[in-house]
């Protein structure tokens, strides 16, 4: 391993020596904004050191390890949400009991874990990753012990999440000893041999599916999602809905890269299947909520199916949609996300519709903000959302793939319905008892919230140099 | 530039009249007179804008020659998207509309609307930029675009500041437009890619998609996107449903853009897009248009009269108005395409006087149900006398200029399909019957419930005096209008002709379209030997 590998790895290297430093830091001088400081540093400088790298890659490091453009541009979209995240949690744990420091350090194991999934051509690193990733998760969701709704959360998903990395595990296996490599890239050229196409790869690779798809919380796995949302502490839950799903989907689109879905046999319409299921289940029931962040949660089952139809489309221009709505995903549920944590209060987070109504008398700009997050996951112009919605369909379109672009039309009018429930609900004339004290906004979630809002319009209204830095990093994946 | 500054204005003004709030309830209403004031003259500077000389009807223009005004930017040039906006005649009149009902309606909820002023006002004007939008977007991406911005305005305006049923009449309006709109999108999607498949060139540009070749099949899918989007809004009677309850619990402001504005979208929608971009498939599809068109006139008509509140019966008469504008379309000859444009320009500004004065009732009294009015000639004469003279626009009495638009479509459909224009004129007797029934229940008889209300005064009667103006301005010297439209109506027959012919296919309903033509030597010489009429046969052969 030369010093040009080591340069290419600098971004891991950075976010785990972060956490180190914060964990040695907690040890001796406990100071929440110390904490909060020394961990936005760190994602600070794994972000900025991805410029540096930009001039090594693409380079495989070890088998487990690749560090391409596309590597680096999921990176960059994780630490980014990984600040914003961070920033939101200072306000919404301090003042809170218990211990503050410890959070932050998980947080940055978290990180790590997406971080290594999006670079890993290796079932071993996929591995690793990925329970780097969910160890740590299920620590955050139940972090608050005194919530007792946490605590269920907390171990509704470590239960599922340990089962769901065994069916993963049994499924690398079979395709090990079918194949003999556990490399992406050399599972992509033997399973083309017609000869290794037996049932054992097949039952390997859909068992690998329900584990993904577990992770992904994509229609049938997609049981833990709307508890774990509602339990786990609101910025966690933001963490859950964009960095953890984008990475494995990252992951997902960088192997069926090399692997063609088309080709191979049954493995298409399961994950037609589970588009489709996954965008009516969402859709459906988040018509019943009435507790926002369960909407947030239903909603965010059928953003994956429709990213899934992307996903299906394959080519350049389909890893480009996706990749675009990621990033107009991540910004609107960071942004629905962060108004419902910047709305908390101490005890409980504001995340029923009542809590809602008549927003707009009260704090005019934060019910801007979430009406624009509501519109753009609802897909409207001027929003990311819309971008991303036309990119997507515009995929399915260009791979003839009818059947799915009209379950997702469909879907995206069902869809509306609650969007334009909670956005009506904020706008309504509030309950006259329901005057409740909102909390302090605080300079920096106010900042945040800004800047998220001023690219959610960007995105929408000015995509031409995102669709150009997608087509010079992700798209080169092809 | 100008083009996008008739956009910007009203969006900005929005913004502004939202912040003003605060300040003052009144600066809202003033912001937004003076914006859309501001829109009507630079309006006004193209209508009379010297030195465009208009080449002769007939012959097709292409190219800037064929535009009052033109924008063509690169916006996303990667998925060759560019914001292309270009009016020509039609699109002059109905921004015109656009902008004058615009200002009927901020005056018209000058004292209706008392909640939230502000956010009120901004959805007012974001809707009135979206349809501007929709009516000069050249690229179908920016189409799409604002299509679906003028939605969501819409739909606060429904949602928030509507009548009892509001949040019900909202969601299904939005449901409605919402699920053709991306059939719209798709279909877009489709024809964006065999255009590409063809030529190889990413385009939205609706110029460079013009013309298009594609298997029939293929032709009548995309076309049936195009069309149920277009059909929901305007709208054909199977997908109407959403049309009483969305103006029956609107606001008056936004029962008059929705019944003055958001249909007319639909309208244009057909008659830029649908067609011209499909004409084989359109042309085939023509007969079922005409059943349809026929049923929603008499079945609007019929509803009318059948209701008791009479916000709703004003919504029903819409439809029927509307059918008359589609049966104009697909006959598509020069009459009725002239017809249809002046039915679009007088049923905006009727129908939306009308609700303005169900909204004046409204206010007054607190009730739409017609079994509770009664004898209010006596205590409210000039309300009377102005829903007498607009009752009698939209029944079509000779000199107002419904009359012109609704006889033009007969005229011409009657060359194209005798059965459906003779069947629609029947709906003239209906809209009669129901425009005189509103008038007895509501203005005459006994006032049982001894209403006792204010009358008309300035404020309302400048805005009824304007729309009275236009409406028999209208039907006494429509020419100016036929003059601006024509140009852009023969531009749109051309291009579709020019399709026609340069493919060797025979349109059946091709034929019937040109209606008399069918009957003279050439057409049949032709038939018989399976040419094309009008081109030569070496031109045929040599392909």
């Amino acid at each position: 391993m030369g010093a040009d590998d080591l340069l290419a790895l600098l971004p891991l290297l950075v976010i785990a020596a972060a956490s180190v430093v914060v964990m040695l830091a907690v040890a001796f001088y406990r100071k929440h904004m110390l904490t909060v400081q020394l961990t936005l540093g760190g994602l600070a400088i794994a972000f900025i050191s991805l410029f540096a790298v930009a001039s090594v890659v693409p380079r495989k490091v070890t088998p487990l390890i690749i560090m391409d453009s596309y590597a680096l541009f999921y990176m960059g979209l994780i630490f980014a949400a990984s600040f914003v995240v961070t920033i939101l949690s200072y306000g919404y744990i301090e003042g809170r009991e218990g211990r503050q420091d410890e959070y932050y350090i998980l947080l940055l194991l978290a990180t790590l874990g997406s971080a290594v999934l999006v670079s890993s051509n290796h079932f071993a690193s996929f591995f690793l990753g990925l329970q780097i990733l969910s160890i740590s998760l299920y620590v955050l969701i139940a972090y608050f012990r005194v919530s007792e709704l946490g605590n269920e959360a907390g171990i509704k998903y470590l239960i599922l999440a340990a089962s769901s990395a065994s069916f993963l595990l049994f499924g690398m296996a079979l395709v090990y000893a079918q194949l003999g490599t556990m490399e992406f890239s050399l599972i992509a050229q033997r399973s083309t041999a017609a000869d290794m196409r037996s049932a054992l790869l097949l039952a390997g690779l859909i068992l690998i599916t329900v584990g993904a798809g577990f992770k992904l919380a994509v229609a049938p796995f997609h049981m833990w999602t709307p508890d774990v949302y509602e339990g786990a502490p609101a910025p966690v839950s933001a963490f859950i809905a964009t960095v953890s799903k984008g990475a494995m989907l990252a992951l997902l689109l960088r192997y069926f890269t090399l692997v063609d879905i088309r080709t191979f046999g049954p493995l298409f319409p399961v994950f037609t299947a589970i588009a489709i299921a996954s965008m009516f289940t969402g859709n459906l029931l988040a018509l019943f909520q009435d507790n926002i962040k369960r909407i947030l949660a239903y909603s965010s089952i059928a953003h994956l199916g429709y990213m899934l139809v992307a996903f299906l489309a394959s080519g350049a221009l389909a890893v480009a949609a996706v990749s675009y709505y990621l990033i107009a995903y991540f910004v609107a549920i960071l942004g629905a996300f962060g108004v419902i944590t910047l709305m908390s209060g101490k005890v409980k987070d504001a995340d029923t519709l009542d809590e809602f109504r008549g927003l707009a008398g009260r704090r005019p700009w934060l019910s801007g903000i979430f009406t624009a997050m509501l519109l753009s996951l609802a897909g409207i112009p001027l929003t990311a959302g819309f971008i991303g919605k036309f990119y997507i369909v515009t995929a399915g379109v260009g791979s003839a793939l009818w059947l799915l672009v009209l379950v997702l039309a469909v879907n995206s009018a069902i869809s509306l319905v609650y969007y334009l429930r909670i956005v009506a609900a904020l706008y309504a004339r509030s309950l006259a008892e329901e005057a409740v004290a909102a909390p302090h906004l605080s300079l920096a979630g106010g900042i945040v919230m800004a800047v998220l809002t001023l690219l959610l319009v960007w995105l929408g209204v000015y995509p031409s140099p995102f669709i150009r830095m997608l087509q010079t990093t992700v798209a080169r994946l092809i | 530039m100008i083009l996008i500054w008739l956009i910007i204005i009203p969006f900005l003004g929005g913004i502004i009249a939202w912040y003003s709030d605060r300040l003052n309830t009144a600066l809202p209403r003033w912001i937004s007179l003076i914006a859309l004031t501001f829109d009507f003259a630079l309006l006004l500077a193209l209508w009379f804008k010297p030195g465009i000389v208009l080449p002769p009807a007939g012959n097709l223009v292409q190219g800037s020659t064929m535009w009052l005004a033109e924008l063509d930017r690169s916006w996303v040039p990667q998925l060759g998207i560019s914001l292309h906006l270009a009016m020509d005649g039609l699109s002059l009149l109905l921004v015109l509309l656009t902008v004058f009902l615009g200002i009927t309606a901020v005056a018209s909820s000058w004292t209706e609307i008392q909640d939230r002023v502000g956010f009120f006002h901004l959805n007012l004007m974001w809707v009135l930029a979206g349809i501007i939008g929709v009516f000069l977007a050249m690229d179908l991406f920016i189409f799409y675009f604002f299509w679906e911005l003028m939605l969501i305005p819409m739909y606060f305006l429904i949602a928030l500041w509507g009548h009892e049923n509001r949040f019900y009449a909202a969601v299904k309006f939005f449901i409605f437009t919402q699920v053709s709109g991306l059939l719209l999108l798709i279909a877009i999607l489709g024809l964006y890619f065999i255009h590409a498949r063809n030529t190889g060139v990413y385009t939205f540009d609706y110029l460079q998609l013009l013309g298009t070749y594609m298997q029939p099949a293929t032709e009548f899918w995309l076309m049936l996107g195009f069309l149920i989007a277009f059909a929901v809004k305007l709208p054909v009677v199977p997908v109407h449903t959403w049309l009483p309850e969305a103006h029956t619990e609107a606001p008056t402001a936004g029962s008059v853009i929705l019944a003055g504005l958001l249909l007319k979208t639909g309208a244009y929608g057909l008659l830029r897009f649908t067609i011209p971009l499909f004409p084989r498939a359109a042309f085939e599809f023509a007969p079922i248009a005409f059943v349809l068109a026929v049923i929603g006139i008499l079945y609007g008509a019929v509803l009318a009269f059948a209701q008791t509140d009479l916000k709703r019966l004003v919504a029903y008469t819409s439809i029927s108005h509307m059918g008359f504008v589609l049966l104009g379309i697909f006959a598509w000859n020069e009459t009725a395409l002239q017809g249809a444009v002046m039915q679009i320009i007088c049923h905006g500004v009727a129908t939306g006087a009308l609700f303005i004065l169900v909204g004046a009732l409204q206010e007054r009294i607190h009730t739409r149900e017609m079994g509770r009015m009664g004898g209010l000639w006596a205590t409210a004469p000039r309300i009377g006398g102005v829903a007498l003279f607009f009752a009698l626009a939209s029944l079509g009495l000779p000199g107002l200029g419904n009359f012109i638009g609704e006889f033009l479509v007969l005229l011409g459909s009657f060359r194209v399909n005798i059965a459906a224009a003779s069947v629609a004129a029947v709906g003239l007797i209906a809209a009669t019957v129901y425009a005189l029934w509103i008038i007895q229940r509501v203005f005459h008889g006994p006032n049982t419930f001894n209403w006792r209300m204010p009358d008309f005064r300035g404020r309302e009667m400048i805005i009824m005096a304007a729309m009275i103006i236009v409406i028999v301005w209208l039907g006494l010297y429509p020419q100016p209008v036929f003059n601006k439209a024509g140009q852009a109506l023969g531009n749109l027959q051309r291009s579709v002709d020019i399709i026609e012919i340069a493919k060797p296919r025979l349109s059946r309903a091709g034929d019937t379209r040109r209606g008399l033509s069918l009957f003279t030597d050439e057409a049949k010489r032709s038939r018989r030997i399976g040419t094309v009429p009008g081109v030569p046969m070496e031109a045929v052969n040599g392909r």
